[in-house]
């Protein structure tokens, strides 16, 4: 899709996450989803006369945890500016803002393009991220021509998180959003719902012939699903294509995607965009942020998915793949390696397939986060240590699993005791079975015998069921060749 | 003469007076008078505040000015009573809470007689810009208080009250004080905290008391400033005790008159004022030096870019949406807005709301606003080379005394003009005071301004307590004009 009929594509995007403190950016109102309309709204935030902002610490904390995740220039003095229009939710008729000097200065985010063999990493850089407040709620319904404003999100922190336009299509402007969006969650600062808007993205886009200066763009507000973001943006090159294969020109505009008819439309041109006025807020003084401020942060730091990818390569000999499955998110990461940490190295691979198979699946099954697992990751281990020394095969494995996320067990030992699920490896106690099971299906011994391999496996799987599992396949294997050959 | 604020509170210590009578007097004399120095009077807060503080003196909690009747400037935010800013788009607004000037003065045992009237959101020089109506100034009702803080200064001239409070964006305190024959004092930018005090333009407003004598000013200020953690440009800084060199003497104080102050600029009747002021001083010790402020000249016309760039700013909360004036009919959203800012706003406001929009829009940005903060910080750097010469800076206060009501109100510009000696204190964040110094045209009141350096407020009392240990001027009241 990078470049349809000979067009190239120019993608930036505008990221706004919604920081996570507990507090307002400039108030001491809460800033909890859900609550009834206004009632987290204090004089602050609901612009009385009068009323002053002041910073919220934390969430400068967040905004320094940012650059220095993506490795960017934390701005010693950076200042808010004030961006002035009118709009029913915006209570003082500004936004408190930064413009000329953001806190958060250039910085890279690696992105995994693609899958399989297509599959592709690509360094976005961004331009800045600078700190501002959220806006209130226009509500237009239930008002019976008239709307409703709930100012319970006016002055909810927000971090915009701008890229430069490096981004080639749809594919890399999503895959841009996922790693922001993990690495978000993944360093604390924003909780990614992005139902509840915390994570929302405006997509820049143009088109231009490959050596042709950047093409007139069009920005696209306030996608708040991946898929919408590349439905959008998808739409978007396919008009502005077309507009300029027509021979029509692009005018700088502002557009909203609409999903149900999965077309953009215009919502303002440049002729109607906002004069902003910007200027220095004059209530707040330069944000100063002392290099002992900045250390203090590193320190509280986890440690980034990138290190943490290259580290289970080093360490546990896991495949790229699988070191970015397993930090995929920070609960993820950490389960696997209290997995490992207790079930020894040697099981790191097992541990991953584990965590990325049943214990995923189940998870995603009954719509739980990792943190609330049933199986803990000492659990786990000992699970896979049962299966390392063949006390259980790995079907039975499956079914401690089971018994120990249904709660039936203490431990992978306390459930192999008491659900008698020890492998059987004495032929003597096999070998009856085997016998039987062969009496029992003369028809898949002809087949067999006739050349049919698949009569075998069906053979395999009759004793299996009729040893309640607990046999060993293997063995049974060589039993059942030797019976049959012989 | 009327009582001080220091004289009450030694009858109030001595069990001569209660907080109940001293505002139910205050309170008679407020509604008795015709000069219009009072937006809202509510009589029942007035006296319920008066028995609160007798109650706390009877508990032992007194300080030293509990049970002291004020006026507050309609400018603070008080919680329960009407606060309007002097405007018809707040006509109605009943603030929900207290500004940190006022929850100090509660603090205090401070007793509110009523809210004053002002210039509307403080634009303004002579009290004419009120959507309440012009204050009448008590030495002659023909002729303006000054303003913006006109009502306060009024109040305490004509002896209503002893005190007052007052903001200063570009000489709002000092010039109704000069005009009106009190002591008013501008502190420091960030020393009173403005939360809760309705902003004009942010980087300038400074609250501050008026009074009769410099000593009453001292007493107020100790109970409204201090760090607040909820005004982000207040200072952090220890409390201080601004009456505690009001006795120090003015032996070799360095008092700098800048060159070209007392020139053509200002009437003679000021001049001559002015130069007795001076004279004073240099009686009582101090030496007068020359300085220089070659940036001062300037300096009106940054202020006109940076207070109205600020102002419309600050003023675009006022929509109609949530609180306030809003048309009765409009066909949308637009509409209601254009429709109730217009109703709701006076001419003055509208016309710096439009400067302001005006200087900050994009091309014109750099010509005006950025452009007036680079005068902003020349004024400064001009007032730290003086202080490096001089203890204080004295001169005028504006270039006449008290002119007529109407006399201006054609004119904006003239009526910008007699802001020179002013604004430029508000661009470098310097505290300042008018003190009375003599008398002129038509026996209208002359203020003596001091200006000190940064935090040097105990320092300017000190020098207008002396002087006023020397002179009479500010004892003098207006013939029974309350």
């Amino acid at each position: 899709m990078s470049r349809p009929n000979g067009w190239e594509v120019v993608i930036g995007l505008e990221t706004h996450v919604q920081l996570s403190t507990r507090s307002k950016i400039f108030s001491g109102a809460s800033t909890v989803f859900g609550a009834e309309p206004n009632r987290q709204a204090c004089a602050v935030d609901m612009a009385l006369p009068g009323v002053l902002p002041v910073m919220n610490a934390a969430a400068v904390d967040k905004a320094i945890t940012f650059g220095l995740a993506i490795g960017a220039h934390i701005a010693p003095r950076s200042i808010f500016a004030r961006k002035n229009y009118f709009y029913p939710d915006l209570p003082k008729g500004y936004q408190i803002s930064q413009f000329e000097i953001p806190v958060v200065q250039g910085g890279t985010i690696t992105i995994q393009v693609g899958e399989g063999e297509k599959a592709y990493a690509k360094n976005v850089e961004l331009t800045r991220a600078h700190l501002e407040e959220d806006a209130g709620k226009s509500l237009h319904e239930d008002f019976h021509g008239m709307s409703g404003i709930d100012l319970n999100r006016a002055g909810t922190p927000l971090l915009e998180i701008v890229t430069e336009p490096v981004m080639t299509s749809s594919a890399e402007a999503v895959a841009y959003a996922r790693a922001l969006h993990a690495l978000v969650m993944w360093i604390g600062i924003c909780d990614g719902n992005m139902q509840e808007g915390s994570f929302r993205c405006d997509a820049n886009v143009s088109v231009r012939r490959p050596g042709e200066p950047l093409g007139t763009r069009r920005e696209i507000k306030n996608l708040n699903s991946f898929r919408f973001l590349q439905q959008a943006i998808d739409c978007e090159i396919r008009w502005q294509i077309e507009q300029v294969e027509d021979g029509h020109s692009i005018q700088q505009a502002t557009v909203l995607f609409d999903p149900d008819s999965g077309e953009t439309r215009m919502m303002r041109s440049k002729e109607e965009a906002h004069d902003y006025r910007y200027f220095p807020d004059p209530d707040l003084p330069p944000l100063v942020i002392e290099p002992a401020r900045i250390e203090q942060v590193r320190a509280t730091m986890p440690e980034l998915p990138a290190a943490m990818q290259a580290r289970f390569g080093a360490d546990f000999g896991l495949s790229a793949y699988d070191a970015a499955q397993l930090t995929a998110s920070l609960g993820t990461a950490r389960y696997f390696e209290s997995v490992v940490a207790a079930a020894g190295a040697a099981q790191a691979k097992a541990a991953a397939n584990w965590v990325m198979g049943e214990v995923a699946a189940r998870l995603n099954r009954e719509e739980k986060s990792i943190a609330d697992s049933p199986v803990s990751p000492q659990q786990l281990a000992g699970v896979l240590a049962r299966v390392a020394d063949s006390t259980i095969s790995n079907n039975i494995a499956r079914k401690v699993f089971e018994a120990l996320w249904n709660g039936e067990g203490e431990s992978a030992d306390a459930v192999i005791e008491a659900q008698g699920l020890k492998q059987v490896t004495d032929a003597s106690a096999i070998e009856p079975i085997i016998d039987e099971v062969l009496a029992a299906n003369p028809q898949s011994v002809a087949e067999f015998k006739a050349g049919k391999e698949k009569a075998f496996n069906a053979l395999v799987g009759q004793v299996m069921k009729a040893s309640r599992g607990k046999a060993s396949p293997a063995q049974v294997n060589e039993l059942l060749r030797k019976k049959l050959g012989g | 003469m009327s009582a001080t604020v220091a004289s009450l509170a030694a009858d109030l210590a001595a069990g001569k007076a209660s907080a109940l009578e001293l505002a139910t007097d205050a309170l008679a004399r407020a509604q008795a008078s015709t000069l219009n120095a009072f937006i809202t009077l509510d009589a029942e807060r007035t006296l319920a505040e008066a028995r609160a503080a007798d109650a706390s003196r009877a508990a032992g909690k007194a300080g030293p000015i509990t049970g002291i009747p004020f006026a507050q400037k309609d400018i603070f935010c008080a919680e329960g009573w009407r606060t309007t800013a002097g405007s018809k788009m707040l006509g109605d607004f009943i603030a929900p809470y207290d500004a940190t000037v006022v929850a100090r003065g509660k603090t205090a045992g401070l007793v509110t007689i009523g809210r004053a009237n002002m210039d509307e959101f403080a634009m303004g020089s002579s009290n004419e810009n009120s959507a309440f109506g012009a204050v009448k100034n008590p030495w002659d009702t023909t002729r303006v208080p000054g303003g913006s803080s006109g009502g306060s200064a009024a109040a305490v001239a004509a002896g209503i009250v002893p005190a007052a409070t007052g903001t200063d964006t570009g000489g709002s305190i000092r010039q109704p004080a000069s005009f009106c024959g009190i002591t008013g004092i501008k502190p420091t930018y960030g020393v009173v905290s403005r939360y809760g005090m309705i902003a004009y333009a942010s980087s300038l407003d400074q609250g501050g008391p008026m009074a009769r004598t410099a000593q009453d000013c001292a007493l107020l200020l100790n109970a409204m400033a201090g760090f607040d953690e909820r005004d982000a440009t207040s200072l952090q800084r220890e409390p201080e005790d601004y009456t505690r060199d009001l006795e120090k003497p003015l032996d070799g104080l360095r008092v700098g008159v800048p060159r070209g102050w007392l020139g053509d600029g200002v009437s003679a009747d000021v001049r001559a004022a002015v130069e007795s002021g001076l004279a004073q001083l240099e009686k009582l010790g101090a030496k007068r030096v020359e300085i220089d402020l070659p940036y001062s000249q300037y300096a009106i016309a940054a202020y006109y870019v940076i207070a109205p760039a600020e102002a419309s700013s600050n003023l675009s909360r006022y929509d109609g949406v949530r609180y306030g004036h809003r048309a009765a009919e409009y066909k949308d959203l637009a509409d209601m807005y254009a429709k109730s800012r217009a109703e709701g706003f006076g001419p003055e406001v509208r016309r710096r709301i439009l400067v302001g929009t005006y200087v900050l829009s994009a091309g014109y940005y750099d010509a005006y606003y950025l452009k007036a903060q680079q005068v902003r910080r020349k004024v400064a750097e001009d007032f730290a080379a003086a202080f490096k010469v001089c203890d204080v800076i004295a001169g005028p206060v504006a270039p006449t005394v008290a002119y007529k009501l109407g006399e201006k109100t054609a004119d904006p510009v003239q009526m910008y003009l007699g802001d020179v000696y002013t604004t430029l204190v508000n661009l470098a964040g310097l505290p300042a005071l008018s003190a009375p110094c003599g008398f002129g045209e038509g026996g209208m009141p002359v203020g003596l301004h001091l200006v000190g350096n940064y935090f040097a407020e105990a320092r300017l009392l000190n020098v207008a307590h002396r002087l006023q240990q020397v002179t009479d001027h500010h004892l003098k009241a207006p013939g029974g004009a309350a």
